[in-house]
């Protein structure tokens, strides 16, 4: 009894057959543009980023100095990386920012994103403010900022804790050796928490107002609302936001560079500072650009594995 | 949805106090740049009593910051020129050609986003200085062109692959050229993404320093963030001029960005969706 309309359904799917893909893809090969299009910039790139690039990778492998002739010493360099202290340390003070910026400027631009979604009427002003430091050079930004970290106790940062009657806190921010890393990573937290807080912006007027409305109506308190409602479906947000501080956190260096060049001793070296300083101070090119191949290869294997993880926490959500 | 409240007027003082706070630096800032070397040795935290405007005469003409400003508008609009041009092209191509050798190619400018740059840079210098474009326009230029494509290309290729073919097609049909249907058809529809794309890179671009420090110092076309660093360098312990020059330095951009506001705040929140 039911045989036949079992046939009646199937027939249907094999009887008018698809359209075959052949003209389709005919029509759209026409509809390519020429090679040309893509000529120059292919030019452009290869000249400025992948021949010097594949260059840098050569030079890891030898001794050169920047100038004459040059032999491959094989991992040497490497080698000589694995005992090299300053390049060591500069490699976890690379790691501790780069960990502590993501956190920090993260977590305070969430706040600061949920604080100026709020009805509140200062809103546009304070998103402003707070974002306007992020078009600013941090070349200048580590220049004001290292006036705020002066160590005299009336000025700077060290007055203002005067002046309010916290002047028991008062440090030598970027003179202690144990405290300078975390001052630079305050001062990059300043500039770019704002930078954060816009994207953390668009994902929450991305997130409709009757999924939040539903979850009020539902008996759901402002915090069992943030945490089931509006930080799951901020996870293309947080993505982004990651992605972008630990790929300019490995990568700093306008800012040490310019606020304390690395010092006090290798307090505040990083990676960028180290390769610089051993290319143009100390003229160790074929070293140089190795310490440049491991930050890349660091830049490279962090950005594919917060790719996947965080690419899978957004599918759960 | 809800209606002002207590709550709210609560968040609102909280804000306004975070911001204050955050302003503290900018406060700073400004206020040293308009007192004498006496008034900030002695009230460093004070209003300026009387405010004096030596130091911005003093930091304008010592810093020449007039010429700066010059040579990094030159060099950030010709970059952007031609990012924009011959990237937009290459990703109109990477976006239509079905070809396999072309996604090998969007994939290979990909490549170049998680390449700190510093892996090529001797190379690259090497490269300029024997070409002898050391502390020319064309070196830096070049340089930005270069090293902002990969992202350019991005942005516009997920743009690009986005809008149906059919506006292109139609104008092929007509007889047009590829090139005339790209330029009079699909790139005014662009608009929206050109903005972030030139916004992204106009800031990156304008305050860059490592590059122009490399490829300028010294030379008649420093950029202000260079400039700015030669000046703080010589003038280091003399705080009040230093500040006049980092207001004089941040201000074209500061004033760029309170003008278009609302469009770089966008460009910023969107740029890198993907």
């Amino acid at each position: 009894m039911t045989r036949p309309s079992s046939v009646a359904t199937a027939a249907p799917d094999t009887g008018p057959a698809p359209p075959p893909g052949r003209p389709i893809r005919r029509r759209r090969n026409r509809l390519s543009p020429p090679w040309l299009f893509v000529a120059p910039a292919l030019l452009v790139y290869a000249a400025v980023v992948l021949y010097p690039a594949a260059s840098g990778v050569l030079y890891a492998f030898t001794d050169w100095s920047g100038i004459g002739d040059w032999s491959f010493v094989g991992l040497r360099n490497f080698d000589s990386l694995l005992s090299d202290d300053r390049a060591l340390g500069s490699l976890k003070n690379t790691l501790l920012l780069t960990v502590a910026i993501v956190v920090v400027q993260n977590g305070i631009g969430l706040l600061l994103a949920l604080g100026v979604h709020a009805r509140i009427k200062s809103r546009m002003v304070l998103r402003a403010i707070f974002f306007a430091p992020v078009v600013v050079s941090p070349v200048m930004v580590a220049f004001l900022w290292k006036y705020v970290y002066n160590p005299d106790p009336g000025a700077g940062l060290n007055g203002l804790l005067g002046a309010i009657g916290l002047g028991s806190l008062r440090q030598d921010w970027l003179g202690d050796p144990s405290l300078a890393l975390w001052s630079i990573a305050a001062m990059v937290v300043w500039q770019h928490a704002g930078y954060s807080m816009v994207i953390f912006l668009a994902g929450l007027e991305g997130i409709g107002k009757d999924v939040q409305e539903a979850a009020t109506i539902d008996g759901a308190g402002a915090f069992t609302r943030f945490r089931y409602v509006t930080w799951p479906l901020l996870a293309p947000s947080t993505t982004i936001n990651v992605m972008l501080s630990t790929i300019g956190g490995l990568k700093l260096f306008d800012q040490v560079f310019a606020a304390t060049g690395g010092g006090p001793g290798n307090a505040t070296e990083t990676l960028s500072t180290v390769l610089y300083k051993e290319a143009f101070v100390f003229g160790r090119y074929g070293y140089s650009t190795a310490v440049a191949l491991v930050l890349a290869l660091f830049v490279a294997a962090v950005s594919l594995v917060q790719i996947r993880y965080l690419r899978a926490r957004e599918d759960k959500a | 949805m809800k209606r002002y409240g207590p709550r709210t007027l609560l968040l609102e003082l909280l804000m306004v106090a975070v911001a204050v706070a955050f302003l503290f630096p900018v406060y700073a800032l400004i206020t040293l740049s308009f007192k004498d070397p006496g008034q900030i040795a002695a009230h460093p935290l004070s209003l300026p009593s009387p405010p004096t405007l030596d130091n911005y005469s003093g930091a304008w003409s010592s810093a020449s910051l007039g010429g700066a400003l010059l040579s990094s508008t030159l060099i950030t609009v010709v970059s952007l020129v031609l990012l924009i041009a011959i990237g937009s092209c290459a990703a109109y191509f990477l976006a239509r050609t079905g070809t396999r050798l072309g996604y090998g190619l969007y994939i290979l400018f990909l490549l170049g986003i998680v390449l700190p740059f510093q892996l090529g840079m001797i190379p690259l210098y090497n490269l300029f200085s024997r070409l002898d474009l050391i502390g020319s326009y064309q070196a830096i230029i070049l340089f930005y062109t270069g090293i902002q494509l990969p992202f350019t290309v991005f942005l516009y290729t997920g743009f690009i692959r986005a809008l149906p073919p059919e506006y292109a097609a139609a104008a092929l049909v007509d007889g047009a050229s590829h090139l005339q249907a790209y330029t009079r058809i699909v790139f005014p529809l662009l608009r929206p993404i050109t903005g972030t794309v030139l916004i992204l890179n106009a800031v990156f671009i304008w305050n860059d320093f490592f590059t122009p420090l490399l490829y300028l110092a010294g030379s008649d076309k420093e950029t202000i963030p260079v400039r700015i660093f030669a000046f703080v360098g010589q003038y280091v312990s003399d705080y009040g001029l230093v500040f006049a020059g980092l207001v004089l330095g941040a201000i074209p951009i500061l004033v760029v960005f309170l003008v278009l506001q609302r469009y770089v705040i966008k460009g910023f929140a969107s740029g890198l969706k993907g």
